[in-house]
């Protein structure tokens, strides 16, 4: 009678520490991805505004080109590619690449939401470029990009299960290999989609906050 | 180059053109404003007042002429009979000399006050930290803000902020200040309070001050000659007793009659 039920809790127990594992590594791939994208989305972001074409466009060429393919093809792309590297670590560069290209565009609408007049009052002050982007205009834009970061992280969070594609095994992952073995997937992607809804309802939360106190 | 020197003026515009587009704001405009003195420009707006601030500050660049500084070519100088551009580290050096107080305060709204007064001193002036804390609280005690030290600036009214960039602009120890419209921005009833403080130090120091401002008794408190500008040219100059009493040229009768409403 127990084994026609459609939810069985012992299933549940079992497969729960697997995907507790894979949550980690899941966990680990949006942290990892998150500051690579941050990063490397700040320099990209500074690069655009450098005066010459020969900088900007073909970095231009390079963010569209990123932004424009699927996360999926690329991960695998990568990964057929690069085959001394660990799946795992390809999974953060990857992510954080792709992330990147997203993550520029809102640092650049953060540099430009810096209003002229503190341009305008740092050259009054003499203050010299280095110096008035680290002490007066990034401390400004990053703040305006707080909630932006916040919202990609939950995005790339959700986005981690296309890692099963390159081998790592990451809660999605833990939970098919479970099902396969032992012919029962409802209890496992049940638990997977509610583990995804107990980190990134809460982070967005959080984020919803932040742009309220930012606004 | 010359340096200065007491025949030197502290500030000089040779035929300073500026267009914005096909809008020419100022066309070949000469000025010269002693050291020391404090001169009020006035006009209706889009007159070029503000452009000429901002020129000095390098915030607009001219399309033509030179500007001096004490005598030293300031954006732009002629080699030969080509105007070139200046290095901005000669710009730079220039500037120093030059502080300018902004209509919208302008303050850094990551830093506490204390922070916006000592960013300059210690990373252009190259001060000492204990140094810039010193000469800031004086300056803080100066505009009456002493107690406000420590606080963010998004938590002081518009009278405090513009107090707070005063002393900041002051701390550069400049010896032109350029005042922006600094009280267009306030309530009415701490304008009184912010031009106090400008008073003071209009008599205290001999920093010399250009200022565009539409408190007209303000200017003829402060200042020891007013130039009446009009499209970009000066149209009458004279000391501000002459000017706001018995101004000679009918654009300025009209101009003071509709600013001061009799």
């Amino acid at each position: 009678m127990n084994d026609d039920a459609i939810w069985n809790w012992d299933t549940a127990w079992d497969v729960l520490p697997a995907l507790l594992r894979g949550l980690v590594v899941t966990i680990e791939a949006t942290v990892v991805g998150m500051v690579i994208a941050s990063i490397l989305g700040l320099l990209i972001a500074l690069a655009m505004r450098a005066p010459t074409r020969w900088v900007r466009a073909p970095l231009r060429f390079v963010v569209d080109f990123i932004r424009m393919t699927p996360l999926l093809v690329q991960l695998v792309f990568v990964w057929l590619l690069l085959v001394d590297v660990p799946p795992l670590v390809i999974g953060f560069g990857v992510l954080g690449v792709h992330y990147a290209t997203y993550m520029s565009e809102v640092y650049r609408a953060g540099i430009e939401a810096v209003p002229r007049g503190q341009w305008e009052a740092a050259t009054a002050l003499n203050l010299p470029k280095g110096r008035t982007w680290r002490a007066v205009i990034l401390p400004q834009a990053i703040r305006n990009t707080l909630p932006g970061l916040g919202n990609y992280a939950v995005s790339m969070f959700k986005e981690t299960p296309y890692l099963f594609a390159i081998t790592v095994v990451e809660m999605y992952q833990a939970a098919q290999q479970y099902g396969a073995l032992n012919f029962s997937y409802i209890e496992p992607l049940t638990l997977v989609g509610v583990l995804f809804l107990l980190v990134s309802y809460p982070t967005s939360l959080l984020v919803r906050r932040m742009e309220a106190r930012l606004a | 180059m010359t340096n200065a020197s007491n025949g030197t003026p502290a500030i000089e515009f040779k035929d300073v053109v500026k267009r914005f587009g096909d809008n020419v704001v100022l066309d070949k405009l000469n000025f010269s404003v002693a050291k020391g003195d404090r001169v009020t420009l006035i006009g209706p707006s889009g007159s070029g007042k503000t452009t000429i601030l901002r020129l000095l500050m390098t915030l607009e660049e001219a399309n033509g002429g030179l500007i001096l500084i004490d005598g030293d070519p300031y954006t732009h100088e002629y080699k030969g009979d080509k105007w070139v551009d200046i290095p901005e580290k000669r710009r730079r050096e220039v500037r120093k000399r030059v502080g300018m107080v902004f209509q919208q305060f302008n303050l850094f709204p990551n830093m506490t006050v204390l922070e916006n007064i000592i960013e300059a001193p210690i990373h252009v002036l190259g001060k000492s930290k204990a140094e810039a804390v010193q000469r800031a609280e004086e300056l803080l005690e100066q505009v009456g803000m002493t107690d406000k030290r420590d606080f963010k600036t998004n938590q002081l009214s518009g009278g405090q902020q513009q107090r707070v960039a005063i002393a900041r602009a002051l701390a550069m120890d400049p010896e032109i200040l350029l005042l922006d419209e600094v009280t267009s921005a306030l309530d009415p009833e701490i304008v009184a309070d912010v031009l106090g403080v400008l008073r003071e130090i209009a008599r205290t120091t001999d920093i010399t001050m250009l200022l565009v401002t539409h408190e007209m008794q303000f200017a003829r408190d402060v200042s020891n000659r007013v130039l009446m500008f009009d499209h970009g040219k000066i149209v009458e100059e004279a000391d501000p007793e002459t000017m706001f009493t018995n101004p000679g040229h009918e654009r300025t009768q009209e101009f003071l009659k509709a600013v001061l409403g009799n």
